[in-house]
């Protein structure tokens, strides 16, 4: 059962469909809603290893569906502190709550001003206008 | 002869209905710049009858009733009648790559049982539904082990069959990687050397039986390149795999082959179809088309293509290989006979093999001959020192109807004399004397 | 249907071997095998009845029409069956010497020629296995070319257009070059003014099906061969598509510098539920040092396998190449002789008809004649009655045709690419279009009968998301022989399974 359409005002957003969610200098990261919907159901989900470093704008894994793989670009960089484990073992739990359970990774950012570089929402509500 | 059925009323009424004049109008697009002005300078067409007498002039001047002794990766076993009627039904044989499943149960489930069968023999976790034949998947599995590992340089043992090696290479400047080979040492390959070579290598690859159908120390190779965080591959002939232990049991990553030897007619080189099987977790990084099992609307057991995010067709430039169009048919000829076979049937066909071999060996010794490597275990070959050019033996052989062997000299130095001899369950006793005959003295 | 391992019983087999009265010499210990493979163990009769079973689950040209694009599913001649079988043919070894296989060797000399007339190239190689590897050994000769001149170092680029086949991008990949993507205009084309800004001296070459995956001719390929030729780049020719200009206009003529060709498209070879196929290459003279080698020579009136060929950028599968293949599309070729072009002609006649006929009820997304293959859009269907294009293809299964392509080219949106080739009958034709026709009617009226279709099939529509989710790639042997209707039981028993 896939989720309603949102883009959750307190999150962070990245033009490759990815969203941030700050908790001190620490961030949670997954995929949008509009990505998993492009996406369909999903079937895989390969994570980095922890302990690993990710780099803004870089691919740090990928997700798959029946009928597409795509790459999951960081929106900023860090050291990956936890992979969640729930959605490797149901990836289809992204499409069901891509922003609560369906969560990804979680680093520890190294350069927190990359923060600044990404869109609010409401930003990223009009990029998928576009 | 054609295969058109439009007759010229036909065409008139498409004309009419697509609102040209004539056919030549369907191609205005065409520039004329690049438009063919003349007829194709190509011989008259034949009728089926013409055609049937052409072929069979040229079929008739092929020599093949000499006695085989040939082998070196493609072999004269018998190829079971059953065989040949299922790859003539028209259903499978004029059937497309299986991309709608509900019209293709009956080859996805053929996959399905081809796949779990390579995994049987090979005792790997999981296979893919061909490759284009022995050689060319060594290339695909130097990519598998390059992603696989990271690392850029491949270990071949010389005693691998000498077109895979020439493929391997040939392939490796565009995969990014190096090609280190480790020489031949009595027929076989030392551990140590492998041991040595395989610190950067992403795939130790060598071939059991070997080129020269000597049994490699198949579990210490294995183990040298896993100690050195290298992907063992084994080459192994799915027909040895009744009576030998397979590549899953002796800790390889990869078995990899040419499957000729189960199904396919010998037909000058192909079509056959190559096999790739591995560990479980490498299947994401497999080429190839893979079908899995799943379940419809009313939870009827059915198969599909699956995780075709690796292939061409989804992840394009991003994908394992450009694989497309394989070699299913005659991988399902494989699937047929092994099928008619069983265990004890492979077994038995294994032994067999092994029983003439040794009687050939035999009786080349009592006729004066040498092997090559004595010291050794051979299954299906043996290599046989001729004590002159092994060309001009094979040519005293051939003039007696008897097609000796492999002349070795081309592929392997200080190996001149010597001719690779191949004993499938098709030879008998007969014919082996006769060979010995023709070599001895 | 049971798998044939269902049907394995200890103690039967189908198949006897000669056991001649000789001992079998023992094996080392430690290499013997342990553990036998668990093959079935099945009769002869059951055998035959299993595969013949599996057969009437499938569906083939020979059942019914079957228009797929760009794979040109024409009739597959019966009669190169039997030729394929001939003992001088099939019994041949491919390591004889070169007089014992001076048929053989006449019979790929033959079709090379036939290749070179076809092409307006200059030389051949048969070796490839099937298009893809076609494709990449023609990037292999690109690299080859360019390193024998130095530029090996800067020309790193190959333009694609975004309608491509799925394998001209792969094939990019494996060959070591980097992807320059170039648009599709309005009309179909490639988008000159796109192009011109990414072809310098750091492109490589262009790769190209003329007619491309639309169906449609490029009517700049005069344009874009110059442009690729004076940045000194070379063209390669995707061969897919060439069952719409035999004898009608030559890729070589079109300024393209490699080709490859689809046996098992174009030249009838069957294909088997996946293959084989053969793919060779045709070349310009500037190009033939470096083909695969062995390459066929003659002297006289014989031939032979010439190794000696010092700048080949080596062998790129095992012997001559698919040589069964070769006797089947020699044959095709041979039985049609010059009125190959009406080959061309008649499916360019057929596409065209059927185009005529579907374009008002489906989207069309280039409106102009088309070539051999033609693409239409369920965009339309999609958003006034929620109807794709899949549920198009799996209604289509009803009426007893094969779907066409769906989803390619991903230039356009539900697509459906049609491809009838010559062989079809006009009623066939006919029959096609009225299933299409009524399909977009009930896309109207009756949706839920596309939405649950096919009806009439051995399976209704399949899981592929759990296929590929908790992938079940082998059986996995039950405890016990008794017959499981699904290999869920037998997965539990089985410690070797994939999660």
């Amino acid at each position: 059962m896939a989720a309603g359409e949102s883009y959750p005002d307190d999150l962070s957003y990245h033009p490759e469909h990815d969203w941030a969610r700050f908790e001190g200098d620490e961030a949670v990261l997954g995929v949008t809603w509009y990505a998993q919907d492009s996406l369909g159901e999903l079937v895989h989900y390969e994570p980095p290893d922890e302990g690993s470093s990710v780099v803004k704008d870089e691919s740090y894994g990928e997700v798959e569906s029946v009928k597409a793989v795509s790459e999951l670009i960081s929106p900023l960089s860090g050291e990956v502190v936890e992979v969640n484990q729930a959605v490797v073992d149901a990836p289809e739990t992204v499409n069901e709550d891509p922003y609560g359970a369906g969560w990804l990774i979680r680093i520890r950012m190294t350069n927190p001003a990359e923060r600044d570089q990404l869109l609010a929402a409401a930003a990223y509500r009009k990029l998928l206008e576009e | 002869m054609s295969y058109l059925s439009l007759t010229d009323a036909d065409r008139e009424a498409m004309l009419s209905a697509i609102g040209v004049e004539s056919i030549e109008e369907l191609f205005r697009d065409v520039p004329e710049g690049v438009r063919l002005r003349r007829d194709l300078e190509l011989a008259p067409a034949l009728s089926e009858a013409e055609l049937q007498r052409h072929l069979s002039e040229l079929a008739a001047r092929n020599v093949a009733d000499e006695v085989c002794f040939l082998g070196a990766g493609i072999y004269d076993h018998h190829v079971p009648a059953v065989v040949d009627a299922i790859l003539q039904r028209g259903e499978l044989l004029t059937a497309y790559t299986p991309y709608q499943p509900e019209m293709s149960q009956g080859v996805l489930q053929a996959i399905f049982e081809y796949q779990t069968a390579i995994c049987e023999l090979t005792g790997m976790d999981v296979s893919n539904a061909s490759g284009y034949d022995g050689t060319t998947v060594a290339a695909d599995a130097c990519f598998v082990a390059k992603h696989a590992t990271g690392r850029a340089r491949i270990v071949v043992t010389e005693a691998t069959n000498p077109q895979v090696r020439q493929v391997v290479k040939t392939y490796a400047p565009g995969f990014g990687l190096e090609v280190v080979e480790i020489p031949h040492e009595d027929g076989v390959t030392e551990p140590d050397r492998v041991r040595e070579a395989a610190g950067e290598a992403a795939a130790v690859l060598f071939q059991h039986p070997n080129f020269f159908g000597c049994l490699e120390p198949a579990a210490e190779l294995a183990a040298a390149a896993n100690d050195a965080g290298a992907l063992p591959v084994a080459h192994v002939d799915l027909v040895s795999l009744g009576v030998l232990e397979p590549p899953g049991a002796y800790g390889c990553a990869l078995a990899i082959g040419e499957g000729q030897s189960a199904g396919n007619a010998m037909s000058y080189g192909g079509p056959h179809y190559g096999f790739l099987a591995s560990r479980d977790d490498l299947v994401r990084r497999l080429p190839g088309r893979i079908v899995g099992e799943t379940v419809d609307t009313e939870g009827e057991r059915g198969f599909v293509l699956t995780l075709q995010t690796r292939e061409q067709h989804i992840r394009r430039e991003k994908a394992t290989s450009n694989i497309t169009t394989n070699q299913t048919l005659l991988a399902l000829a494989g699937l047929v006979h092994l099928s008619l076979l069983g265990p004890n049937g492979l077994r038995e066909l294994g032994e067999t093999c092994l029983a003439l071999g040794a009687y050939a060996k035999a009786r080349l010794v009592d006729a004066g001959l040498e092997l090559a490597f004595p010291q050794q275990h051979t299954f299906k070959e043996f290599v046989v020192r001729t004590g002159r050019d092994a060309r001009e033996a094979l040519k005293a052989a051939r003039a007696n109807g008897i097609y000796a062997g492999y002349p070795l000299g081309r592929d392997y130095s200080g190996l001149g004399d010597s001719l690779l001899v191949a004993v499938t369950e098709k030879r008998t006793v007969a014919e082996i004397d006769r060979l010995a005959e023709a070599l001895g003295s | 249907m049971k798998l044939i391992f269902e049907k394995s019983q200890p103690g039967r087999r189908g198949l006897a071997v000669p056991r001649p009265d000789l001992p079998v010499p023992e094996l080392p210990a430690e290499q013997r095998r342990s553990m036998p493979p668990r093959l079935p163990e099945v009769a002869e009769p059951e055998v035959l009845r299993h595969f013949t079973e599996l057969s009437t689950r499938n569906f083939g040209i020979d059942t019914g029409f079957y228009p797929l694009g760009s794979c040109t599913m024409k009739y597959n001649p019966r009669i190169n069956e039997r030729l394929v079988g001939l003992q001088g043919f099939a019994g041949l070894h491919p390591l004889v010497e070169d007089d014992a296989a001076q048929g053989a060797l006449e019979l790929e000399w033959e079709l090379q020629e036939i290749l070179r007339e076809l092409t307006g190239l200059d030389a051949v190689s048969l070796q490839p296995a099937a298009g893809s590897q076609g494709e990449l050994t023609g990037l292999m000769l690109f690299r080859a070319y360019f390193d024998d001149r130095g530029e090996g170092g800067v020309r790193r680029k190959i333009v694609i257009p975004d309608t491509a086949h799925g394998t001209n991008p792969a094939s990019v990949t494996m060959a070591g070059y980097e992807l320059t993507p170039v648009k599709t205009d309005a009309r179909g084309n490639i988008d000159l003014d796109d192009l011109r800004g990414k072809v310098d001296g750091a492109t490589a070459g262009l790769m190209l099906t003329n007619p491309s995956t639309l169906g449609l001719f490029d009517e700049n390929i005069e344009e874009i061969a110059r442009t690729f030729h004076s940045a000194g780049a070379l063209m390669y020719y995707d061969g897919a598509n060439l069952n719409a200009v035999c004898g009608i206009s030559r890729p070589g003529d079109m300024g393209f510098d490699v080709v490859h060709f689809n046996l098992h498209k174009t030249f009838s070879q069957p294909h088997g539920g996946g293959g084989p196929g053969g793919g060779p290459i045709a070349v310009r003279a500037s190009l033939e040092p470096y083909l695969p080698v062995p390459v066929v020579a003659r002297s006289g009136s014989a031939f032979r396998l010439d190794y000696d060929r010092p700048k080949t950028i080596g062998r790129v599968r095992a012997f001559s190449g698919p040589f069964g293949v070769f006797v089947r599309a020699y044959a095709f070729m041979r039985s049609y002789g010059p009125t190959l072009r009406e080959m061309s002609e008649v499916a360019v006649l057929n596409a065209n008809y059927l185009l005529a006929r579907l374009k008002e009820a489906y989207d069309l997304p280039f409106d102009r004649l088309c070539m051999h293959e033609f693409v239409l859009s369920a965009r339309t269907l999609k958003r006034e009655h929620g109807i794709t294009a899949n549920d198009v293809a799996k209604r289509l299964m009803d009426y007893g045709f094969h779907p066409p392509t769906v989803y390619f080219p991903l230039v356009v949106p539900e697509a459906l690419m049609i491809e009838p080739t010559e062989t079809e009958a006009k009623e066939t034709l006919d029959a096609f279009v009225d299933a299409m026709l009524a399909i977009a009617r009930e896309a109207a009226d009756s949706p839920e009968l596309l939405r649950e279709a096919p009806h009439d099939r051995p399976v209704r529509r399949l899981d592929e998301v759990r296929a590929a989710r908790d992938p079940v790639l082998r059986f996995g042997f039950g405890v016990t022989n008794e017959p499981s209707p699904e290999s869920v039981g037998a997965r539990q028993d089985d410690e070797r399974e994939i999660a």
